[in-house]
């Protein structure tokens, strides 16, 4: 039975401010699910704190909403113990770029076969917009007391230099490209960051849904030049077709360069994408070969009366002294 | 006790000794004590033997084996006269000055003693301190010796032939109390498994060892260490071994940690010992898919940060796993946010709390019990949390598993505290009994949950006991949703005042059902006789010196009994209230500053305890100066406040 688009959505009222960018996303994420044909309890949608984390509670599948910051280990956790689940991440800038940098590192250097979606917007809604981690130095947004005195992250040149092998970014008001890149992302093999520029119509009056369609950028006819450009519409390959140093090199320094383009001509698709990089699952399972077939969660630890299944005599026989 | 610079096989001859001893007949209780450094500073390990039962260390010494001179410095007065100094005699010109790990103070007083028995600072002049106080000595020329054990391998490199030394230590020592040299030569086999030549080297250096002492001193030293015959099977296990055993046993699927002393030991044992065996009986129809599986396993996941290391665990709780971490105080304090999120989304997950010495970094490899107030209140808000103490190996075992069973059962996290002196001792025991193991999965439900009530499930429904249905996330046939705001039975966000105050209740609810169901033998110990001069109070490895320090007591006729508290949380609040207030005297007995469960038992019971002997130096509570802390309450002559600070 085909999955309809009203199966994954759940009664809960939406608090998002009229025309966010998150509508945008929320959307292509259950298109895609959809499309997709999941079954509902086999997708976990995992969130941080802000507007961002709140998705889950609007789509019907597990649904983890979780610290400020923390998204990918509870995530890693979940994907860890159970392979077998759909497990989408979904943060904000300021979630996976500031208080949860680290763990966004080094979730990288793991790839467990997940996705990750970021709502890029450039500050911090939910706390009344404050500058986040990828707002350029020198802007000032409409709440911020002064121009913004740090200088921006760029998420995509720090998803590959972490080691993220998936690497794309998608416009919130382009669904229907969104929700293929996220179908892509989700069905990668491997860890998957898909960044999305995501318009905060009420904190960013910088970025806004009309900088992005390019409403004062005019071609000399006087019509508007979007500052978003799709690769794949470029002849821009970012796939590693063979698993060789100078394939993979020549990928990630193109990725590399364009993770730079940023303004007036801003790229969205699909910057980076290499499966020929192990998984985390596939790690484990070198050196535990039951792991996938019989990941944690699938396995039996005791029987019915409690009894314990696992054989520890054999270990305390090697610190017996008889 | 064996002592040398880190790094250079104080741990490895240590374990050998203790080893022998053990296989031998004896009861053994080892204890290590190290800085925080890789190479070069001190370290000591402090065997004690016994054919009784044993379960503390002592502060004399009756046979210091050393190797360096900084040991013979630094614990050459610690041997008690009639006892027994092993050194390397090329040493013996070596200054106290020159040795640059010793700390100054410590050398200024060793250089007073030394000018007042009109000696000079060299580690001649401290042996003969040593002699004068009636301590044996015993030179052994290591390098010598060496070199016969290398000629008959070929083996001439002094360099590769030093790393001998230790071991050379070790059979010196046995070979003055006759020990049986087979017995020795086996535990080498033992500890060097996997290195079949270094273990030929060791034993033939044993040979050579015994036949030098056997000319030279024999008979000299007057005590022997016959072996004993047993009639129960022993293991010798240290703490974070214990734990990992016990880990496997409990089910426990996936550990995350991130490596912090001295609690990282245990994860890297279930590390290497990841895949696990799995009793899988042919035949029996419920376990048929495993069949063709024989083996599970645990992943350990060494993470970022505890950050990190906690919600990893958590994930896996949440997808029915049963999951734990292990840290020490400074990754505890990271992990504070995660605990809560745990206790209000009503998560299984295990922590195993190693304690040292804080505040800050405090002192990384030493030892204090100053968190327990700390793991009562970790963490913003009020959430249930259930916080069980063990005081020696064996409960540690077993405490391990319930952790885990109450983790389930009461949905909420647990913490497991034990300590560096539990981590890092090396004892006897009876075999422990898998058989008294069981596994309470509470209401748990994975694979598949067939409902006619829709998709949706209300997995945060109000129940009498507060505990819900708990299907794992990724459970067939349903959804729900979990978050840090407070929530409706679904697990959406809800501020509604009457909601609040409904899931606060339903949580909190399952600390007074846990307090009903938990049987008083996994709360409490009682020891010795109802009636007693003295009642002590303690909790965690303090256990081992009160006991034995009791039993010293007891030979001198005064009665002494303890009341060790392993439930910290939900306190026995009323079986506490009635033994305390039948004492005629409590003394509260702890390796914290301000006496932490002293404080809290008074918050509980109302009943006033003022007196306390405490121990904050790092360094474990010894039998005797706990015996005659104990001594002085019982006649009457100690202040309310006992410091102790014995240990070096």
């Amino acid at each position: 039975m085909a999955l309809k688009l009203t199966d994954l959505k759940t009664n809960v009222h939406n608090d998002w401010c009229p025309g966010c960018g998150d509508f945008g996303i929320l959307n292509a994420v259950q298109m895609a699910l959809a499309e997709m044909n999941v079954e509902p309890s086999n997708v976990v949608i995992v969130s941080g704190i802000g507007c961002s984390g709140k998705m889950p509670h609007y789509i019907k599948t597990y649904g983890v909403h979780t610290l400020h910051g923390r998204l990918l280990p509870f995530a890693s956790g979940i994907k860890i113990a159970n392979p077998n689940l759909e497990v989408v991440c979904v943060g904000g800038d300021g979630d996976g770029m500031g208080i949860g940098a680290g763990h966004f590192v080094n979730s990288g250097r793991r790839n467990l076969d997940m996705a990750y979606i970021v709502h890029d917007n450039g500050v911090y809604g939910l706390t009344k917009g404050q500058a986040s981690p990828t707002l350029k130095l020198g802007m000032k947004t409409k709440s911020l007391p002064k121009p913004n005195i740090n200088q921006a992250v760029n998420p995509l040149l720090l998803a590959i230099a972490s080691g993220y092998t998936f690497v794309a970014r998608g416009y919130a008001y382009d669904v229907r490209h969104l929700k293929e890149l996220i179908k892509k992302a989700i069905n990668h093999k491997g860890f998957a960051f898909l960044d999305v520029l995501q318009p905060c119509p009420t904190y960013n009056d910088i970025l806004t849904k009309e900088y992005w369609a390019g409403e004062d950028n005019l071609d000399p006819s006087g019509k508007p030049v979007p500052r978003v450009y799709k690769l794949e519409e470029t002849g821009y390959d970012g796939v590693v077709h063979e698993n060789t140093e100078e394939e993979i090199e020549r990928k990630v320094a193109q990725a590399v360069l364009k993770s730079f383009e940023f303004g007036d001509r801003t790229p969205i698709g699909v910057f980076y994408q290499n499966e020929f990089t192990p998984t985390y699952e596939e790690r484990l399972n070198s050196r535990m070969p039951t792991y996938r077939t019989y990941p944690p969660a699938m396995q039996r630890i005791a029987r019915d009366d409690g009894t314990p299944l696992a054989k520890v005599q054999k270990l305390l026989d090697e610190l017996s002294l008889t | 006790m064996i002592g040398g610079a880190q790094g250079s096989g104080v741990d490895t001859s240590a374990n050998i000794f203790a080893r022998a001893a053990a296989q031998g007949g004896y009861h053994v209780f080892g204890k290590r004590e190290y800085y925080s450094n890789i190479k070069g500073e001190h370290s000591y390990f402090q065997v004690r033997v016994s054919s009784k039962i044993i379960r503390s260390h002592v502060d004399t010494v009756d046979m210091l084996a050393s190797f360096d001179e900084e040991t013979v410095f630094r614990h050459a007065l610690e041997v008690r006269p009639d006892g027994a100094i092993v050194y390397d005699p090329d040493l013996k010109m070596k200054k106290l000055e020159d040795v640059p790990t010793i700390e100054k103070n410590v050398k200024e007083s060793l250089v007073r003693r030394l000018s007042q028995s009109g000696l000079g600072t060299t580690m001649q002049d401290i042996l003969e301190l040593a002699r004068k106080r009636g301590v044996h000595l015993y030179p052994i020329p290591y390098m010598d010796l060496l070199k016969q054990v290398g000629q008959k391998f070929g083996e001439s490199s002094l360099s590769s032939l030093s790393r001998m030394t230790n071991v050379m230590a070790v059979a010196s020592s046995y070979a003055l109390l006759s020990f049986d040299s087979s017995i020795l030569k086996d535990a080498i086999m033992k500890v060097f498994r996997s290195k079949q030549k270094v273990a030929e080297m060791n034993q033939a250096a044993v040979d050579v060892v015994y036949s030098f002492v056997q000319e030279k001193y024999d008979g000299s030293f007057g005590y022997t260490l016959p072996p004993i015959k047993v009639n129960e099977r022993r293991i010798f296990m240290r703490g974070n071994v214990t734990v990992g055993i016990a880990k496997e046993l409990a089910g426990c699927r996936l550990q995350t940690y991130y490596p912090i002393t001295p609690a990282s030991d245990e994860s890297e044992y279930l590390e290497a010992h990841e895949v696990i065996e799995l009793d899988n009986l042919p035949g029996e129809p419920e376990l048929a898919e495993q069949q063709t599986v024989k083996n599970g396993s645990i992943v350990v996941v060494q993470t970022e940060d505890e950050i990190a290391a906690i919600t990893m665990a958590i994930g896996g709780g949440l997808a029915g796993v049963r999951s734990s971490t292990s840290t020490s105080g400074p990754g505890f304090s990271l992990m504070a946010e995660g605990l809560g999120w745990a206790g209000m989304n009503e998560v299984p997950v295990v922590v195993t709390l190693y304690q040292r010495a804080g505040p800050s970094t405090g002192m990384p490899t030493r030892h204090e019990q100053g968190d327990l107030r700390f793991a009562l209140f970790t963490g913003h808000g009020e959430f249930p949390r259930i916080v069980l103490a063990s005081g020696d190996l064996e409960e540690v075992f077993y405490d391990t598993v319930r952790a885990f069973n109450y983790a389930e059962r009461y949905q909420t996290p647990v913490i497991h505290i034990i300590d560096k002196a539990l981590a890092n001792s090396d004892t006897t025991l009876p075999m422990l009994d898998i058989a008294k193991v069981k596994i309470d999965r509470g209401v748990t439900i994975t694979g598949k949950y067939e409902t006619n009530n829709g998709v949706e499930f209300p997995r945060f429904k109000q129940t009498e006991t507060g505990i819900s249905l708990r299907p794992a996330v990724g459970t067939k046939g349903v959804v729900y949703w979990l978050t840090g705001d407070e929530h409706d039975e679904f697990g959406h966000i809800s501020e509604d005042p009457t909601n609040r105050v409904i899931m606060m209740d339903k949580r909190m609810k399952k600390l007074e059902v846990a307090d009903r169901e938990i049987p008083l033998s996994e709360k409490v110990n009682f020891f010795g006789p109802e009636e007693a001069k003295i009642t002590v109070l303690s909790w965690g490895s303090t256990k081992g010196a009160i006991l034995d320090a009791i039993d010293w007591l007891r030979e001198e006729g005064i009665d002494v009994n303890f009341l060790q508290i392993r439930l910290i949380n939900p306190f026995p609040t009323e079986y506490v209230s009635n033994v305390l207030s039948r004492a005629k005297k409590i003394v509260d007995v702890e390796m914290n500053y301000s006496g932490q469960l002293a404080e809290v038992t008074m918050e509980k019971t109302c009943i006033p305890i003022k007196n306390k002997i405490v121990k904050y130096n790092g360094r474990p509570m010894s039998c005797e100066e706990l015996y005659h802390a104990l001594k002085s309450f019982a006649e009457g002559t100690a202040p309310t406040r006992v410091v102790l600070t014995n240990g070096s």
